[in-house]
């Protein structure tokens, strides 16, 4: 039996202001994150799923919907007093170190930001933890005084960790952290949180497009399609049997290395630009197998094999 | 399959005007495409892989280029030395492009119809109304359904997939003998991005034309290309068909850089790596680029620029050591 979960998110909606129209962006996004585990968000474009991470960090704020975060309820009602009282316990590791640090900062002093916000450090104490921060993602303890264009892709993603890791948080939401680095620094990136994980007893909601990036490092994957979670599994579990249509057709686009035969046909069609106007599931125009059920009645998330959950009429078994 | 050379790049030097000077961007790069063949170039940033690439239509800006040294034999000429009137007749007839951003290729203020008919009236002399007719069967041709409707659209109303169809109808009006794909499918989703890779699979059978399809991926080259050329720091470090380097990579670089690639098919945690950083084009490496990151460097590696050397069966790779030690195709 698992712990209790440290993230408990429930029915949790966004919705935008688009050209008049409302848009809804997430759709009723419900799920757990345990203590020490990674969930992987998996989803292309316009899926909810980058949406869904800063809504948990409070980046954005929710529409409607439950968050509890370490047995404290955060919703809209309870708005930013609550979510600050987690917040130290909370990080974002964003998608583009390039962007997302200031350029005319130090290393030494991004990654301190932090502590100098939190405040109740003397000066050696700060500049200590620091160079500990610094050898703990893995660069030299001497590279401080750097300026972030002075660092490759890679070194600047591990500042962004170093800076996220500064209050010692229990839960990291990453967004993206590897999808602009090349091959070579890639691995090295998630190999690093696995070992921070592992040293710090960290939990992640790690968010990507990359479906094979997201197997390495998680131990649940979630499938977001058009605002909606669609499919949730233990990973093993999520890429040897696939049950949602479009799980296993974000699978078989992969492009491998190393063939395999036993991959589904590629999926046409794009996603709905209104997702508001599709009814029923929002994936049946694209899906292969849709029927007339489809069209009429949204799916529901439901537990089709244990700890295995899929939004698909196909697996609905009447009682 | 036709197997004569349809262009090659003869020992191209292309160097960026840089803060202290001139700095190679690539250096002594040789590859060739054969007739009706996919050349997959494949390499990390700062490999030159584009800078190659963008070196055949001579697209790189004049003022701050200059290519030190090399040809590019294409139909009996050297595209580097043809007149500027040649050069223009080639590029978007003989040779197109596709690039990674589609929204930043297209221009927003034209509508799909007068970008697609701007070629065939330029290179084809074709009339208004027979460009417009040609264009709707183009449109049709890269599968957008309600072309004729579609056609009068600006760029803003498509979608990223969408418009990089509208970009390859635009490359293959003419139908060219040579199109070069940069980073093609790179800003696509994954379900759209397999599209398109099918779209062009079909296309260069339909044309019997030859892709350099350039790309960071390794799985769209395994994929998709029959050959394929692996750069690293502004050079060709092996080039082999696709198969046999996927299968047998001689050089350490391509071996770490396969490795490296997480699989999708396997429950694995830790990830290879390879380590240290990628150089930038101005930093100077005595010797092999890769030895300071390659865990088999010996001292040769150190001091003497290695050449690219037959590792048999037309598998090539820039690595005297591992050629020597029979690690060969």
């Amino acid at each position: 039996m698992r712990e209790a979960p440290i993230v408990i998110v429930r029915d949790l909606v966004k919705t935008f202001a688009a050209r008049g129209a409302s848009l809804r962006a997430v759709d009723g996004v419900s799920f757990d994150v345990g203590q020490g585990e990674t969930l992987g968000l998996v989803g292309e474009s316009g899926s909810g799923k980058s949406t869904t991470g800063r809504i948990l960090v409070g980046l954005e704020a929710a529409t409607s919907g439950s968050i509890r975060l370490f047995d404290q309820e955060i919703s809209p009602a309870s708005g930013k007093a609550a979510l600050r009282a987690v917040r130290r316990r909370l990080q974002f590791v964003f998608q583009d170190p390039q962007n997302s640090l200031n350029p005319r900062m130090r290393a030494q002093d991004a990654i301190a930001e932090p502590l100098d916000v939190a405040g109740g450090l003397s000066r050696a104490a700060r500049n200590d933890r620091v160079r500990e921060l610094l050898e703990m993602v893995g660069l030299p303890r001497s590279c401080g005084d750097r300026f972030p264009h002075e660092f490759s892709g890679g070194q600047r993603q591990r500042i962004g960790i170093a800076r996220a890791l500064a209050l010692k948080p229990e839960f990291i939401v990453c967004d993206e952290p590897v999808s602009s680095l090349d091959v070579s620094m890639q691995a090295q990136i998630v190999n690093l949180l696995l070992d921070l994980q592992e040293r710090l007893g960290l939990s992640y909601l790690f968010i990507a497009h990359d479906l094979a990036v997201v197997r390495s490092i998680s131990a649940r994957v979630a499938v977001m399609y058009a605002g909606s979670i669609v499919e949730i599994a233990p990973r093993h579990e999520l890429y040897t049997s696939p049950r949602h249509p479009y799980t296993q057709a974000l699978l078989a686009a992969i492009p491998r290395v190393k063939p395999n035969k036993a991959r589904a046909a590629v999926v046409t069609g794009e996603l709905p630009s209104q997702i508001d106007t599709v009814p029923g599931c929002t994936f049946h125009p694209r899906c292969p197998f849709a029927f007339e059920r489809c069209r009429a009645e949204k799916p529901k998330l439901r537990e089709i094999a244990p700890s295995h959950l899929a939004a698909c009429h196909l697996h609905d078994v009447p009682a | 399959m036709a197997q004569q050379t349809l262009l090659s790049v003869e020992n191209l030097t292309v160097q960026f005007r840089g803060d202290a000077g001139w700095v190679n961007a690539v250096e002594g790069v040789d590859f060739a495409v054969r007739a009706g063949e996919c050349l997959g170039i494949v390499g990390e940033s700062g490999s030159g892989k584009s800078v190659s690439a963008l070196s055949i239509l001579k697209l790189h800006g004049r003022a701050n280029t200059r290519y030190a040294s090399g040809t590019i034999r294409y139909g009996g000429h050297d595209l580097l030395t043809v007149s500027q009137r040649r050069l223009r007749q080639v590029r978007g007839g003989e040779i197109a492009m596709i690039f990674q951003d589609p929204m930043s290729s297209l221009n927003p203020v034209l509508s799909i119809a007068d970008q697609i008919m701007e070629p065939l009236r330029q290179h084809q002399g074709l009339s208004a109304r027979a460009a417009r007719r040609r264009a709707v069967e183009l449109l049709e041709m890269v599968r957008i359904s309600d072309a004729s409707r579609r056609i009068d659209d600006y760029p803003h109303r498509l979608s990223g997939g969408m418009r990089q169809r509208v970009m390859i109808a635009i490359a293959v009006a003419c139908r060219p003998k040579l199109l070069i794909a940069d980073e093609p499918t790179t800003a696509l989703d994954v379900t759209i991005q397999s599209q398109i890779l099918e779209l062009l699979r079909e296309l260069q059978r339909e044309i019997g034309m030859s892709v350099i399809l350039i790309t960071h991926d390794l799985g769209v080259v395994a994929e998709f290309a029959q050959r394929v050329v692996v750069m690293y720091a502004g050079r060709v470090v092996e080039s082999a068909a696709v198969p046999a380097l996927f299968e047998r990579p001689v050089h350490p670089y391509t071996e770490g850089l396969i490795r490296a690639v997480p699989d999708p098919d396997a429950d694995v945690s830790r990830l290879a790596t390879i380590p240290g950083n990628i150089p930038d084009p101005s930093t100077p490496i005595a010797g092999c680029r890769f030895n300071p990151r390659c865990s088999e460097a010996v001292k040769s590696c150190r001091t003497e620029p290695p050449a690219l050397a037959d590792a048999g069966a037309g598998h090539f790779a820039r690595c005297p050591p591992r050629i020597a030690a029979g690690r060969t195709a």
